[in-house]
C-alpha cells in the first residue's frame, strides 16, 4: 500500500460525507426461509446477513444450562467479503468478535425463559467495508426480533472514529485503516444502555464523550430505519393475501 | 394506567406500552412471559415484535413469530422421532423432545416381551396430551384420554404456533365456524398442527385454504366474517 490518503478535505470525508453523516442504511427482515428469524443489514458497502435458529434443543447435550438457554453466536466473514480472499477458517479476530457480540446480545435476550435450550445466531459478513461488527450486531438483534425471541430491547451498533483529528460517525474501511481511533458501540435504542463498547486507538476524555454523543445520534437514525423494516415485514404479510 | 399505544398496533421489543400510576417503583424487571410484556420502573414494555391487544386494563402482545413452548394439559400432535427400550421420543416442535413412556400405551408393559416398534414406529403421528412439564425435565406425554392416540386417517396441516389462538377464535368462534360449515372433524393442537377428518377431498382442500387465509390475515378485524363468506362461496350455504 502506498502512503496515507488525505481523509478530510474541505470538511468532507473521503467518500464525500460530512463528519456526522451515516452511510446509507438498508435493512430487510425475514430474508431466509429456513431460519426462524433473519435480517440483512447494510451500512453503505458493508453487508451483514444474520440468521437465528431456536430456541431449540441444545446439542451436544452437555453444553445446555439448567437455568437458561445458551446463546451461541458465530460471526464469520465470507471468503469473498474482502478484496483479498479471506481464509474461511475462523480467525482469532472472528472468535473475539463472536464473543463480544454474544455478550452484547446476552444482556438483552431473556434467556431464562428457555432453560436447557439453545439459541443459535449466525452472522455472515457478505461484504466488508469497515464497521462489520456493528453491522453484524444490528443484524443479529433484528434477526432475534424476527424470530420472536423475547428480549428487553433491540441492539443497534455504530462505530465512531477519529481521522485526521476529526471525530467521524460510521467509519469505513479506509478511515479505519488510516485513522487514529475506532470506537464501536452497541446501544439499546429505547433505554440508552450500552451493551458493547470497544476502543482501538487513543481519544481524550472530552473526545470520548463527544464520540459517544455522536454514536447515540447515529443509533437513533439507524433505529428509525430498523422500525420501518419491521413495519414492512408486517405489511408484507397482508400483501401476500391480496 | 396510561396506555401509550393503539389497540392492534405493531410493537417492537423495548417499546413502552403504558405507564402504571399505582404501585411501588422498583428497578427490577418483572416479566409476564405469557403476555410478552415486562414491567420496569412502573412502565410496561413489550418483549417481542408483535401486535398489541388492549382490553380494559389488560395489555397483551401476540408475537408475529414464535416457537411452541410446552405447557401442562396442552393437546399436541407429535411425530415419533426415535424409539428407546422403555419409551418413545416425540418431536412436538418445541425446544425439548417429549417422552411417551411405553407403559402409557401398552397395558402391562414389560420391556422384555414388548417391542415398542410394533406399536408406534418412527414417523408415526400421535395426538397426545402433555401430562407433566416443569421446565427442569423434558415434557412427558400421555395418550390416555378421549380421541388421543395414533393418527390413522385424515390430513394434518402445519401452521405457525403463534396463529393457533386465532384459529380457535374468541370462545372457539372460528373453530365452530370451520367445523359447522365444513362438517369436518377438526382437532387443533396447541403446537401448531391441525388434524382434519373430512368426507371428501374437495372439502379438505377448501378447509386448508381457509386455514391458510386465517394464518395470513390473523391480525385483521372481522376475519371470522370473511372466512364465513369464503366458506359459503366454496361450499354453499349451511351443510
Amino acid at each position: 500500500m502506498s502512503g496515507k490518503p488525505v481523509l478530510i478535505r474541505d470538511g468532507l470525508r473521503i467518500d464525500g460525507r460530512k463528519p456526522e453523516e451515516l452511510r446509507p442504511v438498508r435493512i430487510a427482515l425475514g430474508v431466509l426461509k429456513n431460519a426462524n428469524g433473519s435480517a440483512l443489514v447494510e451500512y453503505g458497502n458493508t453487508k451483514a446477513l444474520a440468521a437465528v435458529y431456536g430456541p431449540r434443543e441444545a446439542l451436544p447435550k452437555h453444553i445446555s444450562l439448567p437455568d437458561r438457554a445458551v446463546l451461541r453466536v458465530r460471526y464469520h466473514m465470507a471468503p469473498f467479503s474482502t478484496t483479498e480472499r479471506k481464509s474461511p477458517a475462523p480467525s482469532r479476530r472472528e472468535i473475539e468478535l463472536s464473543k463480544v457480540i454474544r455478550e452484547a446480545l446476552e444482556s438483552v435476550v431473556f434467556t431464562s425463559q428457555f432453560p436447557r435450550a439453545s439459541i443459535d445466531v449466525f452472522i455472515e459478513i457478505l461484504q466488508a467495508d469497515g464497521g462489520t461488527r456493528t453491522t453484524g450486531l444490528t443484524a443479529a438483534s433484528l434477526a432475534l426480533a424476527d424470530a420472536g425471541i423475547p428480549m428487553r430491547d433491540l441492539v443497534i451498533g455504530v462505530a465512531v472514529g477519529k481521522v485526521d483529528g476529526v471525530l467521524v460517525l460510521d467509519i469505513n474501511e479506509l478511515e479505519d485503516e488510516y485513522g487514529e481511533a475506532d470506537l464501536p458501540v452497541g446501544i439499546m435504542p429505547n433505554t440508552g444502555e450500552i451493551v458493547l463498547l470497544q476502543l482501538n486507538g487513543v481519544l481524550t476524555s472530552g473526545e470520548f464523550k463527544q464520540a459517544l454523543d455522536m454514536a447515540y445520534k447515529g443509533v437513533e437514525q439507524i433505529y428509525k430505519t430498523a422500525k420501518e423494516a419491521m413495519y414492512r415485514k408486517y405489511y408484507k404479510m397482508f400483501e401476500e393475501v391480496r | 394506567m396510561k396506555v401509550l399505544v393503539a389497540d392492534r398496533q405493531l410493537v417492537r421489543p423495548g417499546d413502552c406500552l403504558a405507564i402504571l400510576e399505582e404501585g411501588i417503583i422498583s428497578n427490577e424487571i418483572k416479566r409476564y412471559p405469557d403476555k410478552h410484556i415486562y414491567v420496569l420502573d412502573n412502565k410496561v414494555y413489550s418483549d417481542v415484535l408483535g401486535i398489541v391487544y388492549i382490553e380494559d386494563k389488560d395489555i397483551n402482545v401476540i408475537p408475529l413469530e414464535s416457537v411452541y413452548y410446552p405447557r401442562k394439559d396442552d393437546t399436541v400432535i407429535g411425530i415419533v422421532d426415535s424409539i428407546g427400550v422403555t419409551s418413545w421420543s416425540i418431536d412436538i416442535r418445541a425446544p425439548y423432545k417429549a417422552i411417551l413412556p411405553g407403559s402409557d400405551v401398552i397395558e402391562g408393559f414389560n420391556p422384555i416381551t414388548h417391542n415398542l416398534r410394533n406399536y408406534l414406529d418412527t414417523g408415526d403421528l400421535i395426538l397426545a396430551k402433555i401430562a407433566i412439564f416443569d421446565r427442569t425435565r423434558d415434557p412427558m406425554l400421555t395418550t390416555k384420554g378421549k380421541g388421543l392416540g395414533k393418527i390413522l386417517e385424515g390430513v394434518v396441516v402445519e401452521i405457525k404456533p403463534s396463529k393457533v389462538a386465532r384459529l380457535v377464535g374468541k370462545k372457539g368462534s372460528m373453530y365452530n365456524l370451520l367445523s359447522s360449515k365444513s362438517g369436518c372433524d377438526i382437532t387443533i393442537a396447541q403446537n401448531g398442527y391441525v388434524w382434519l377428518k373430512c368426507k371428501d377431498e374437495y372439502v379438505t382442500k377448501v378447509l386448508i385454504e381457509a386455514i391458510r387465509l386465517i394464518e395470513l390475515k390473523a391480525h385483521i378485524r372481522g376475519l371470522t366474517e370473511e372466512v364465513r363468506v369464503f366458506l359459503e362461496s366454496k361450499l354453499g350455504e349451511g351443510k
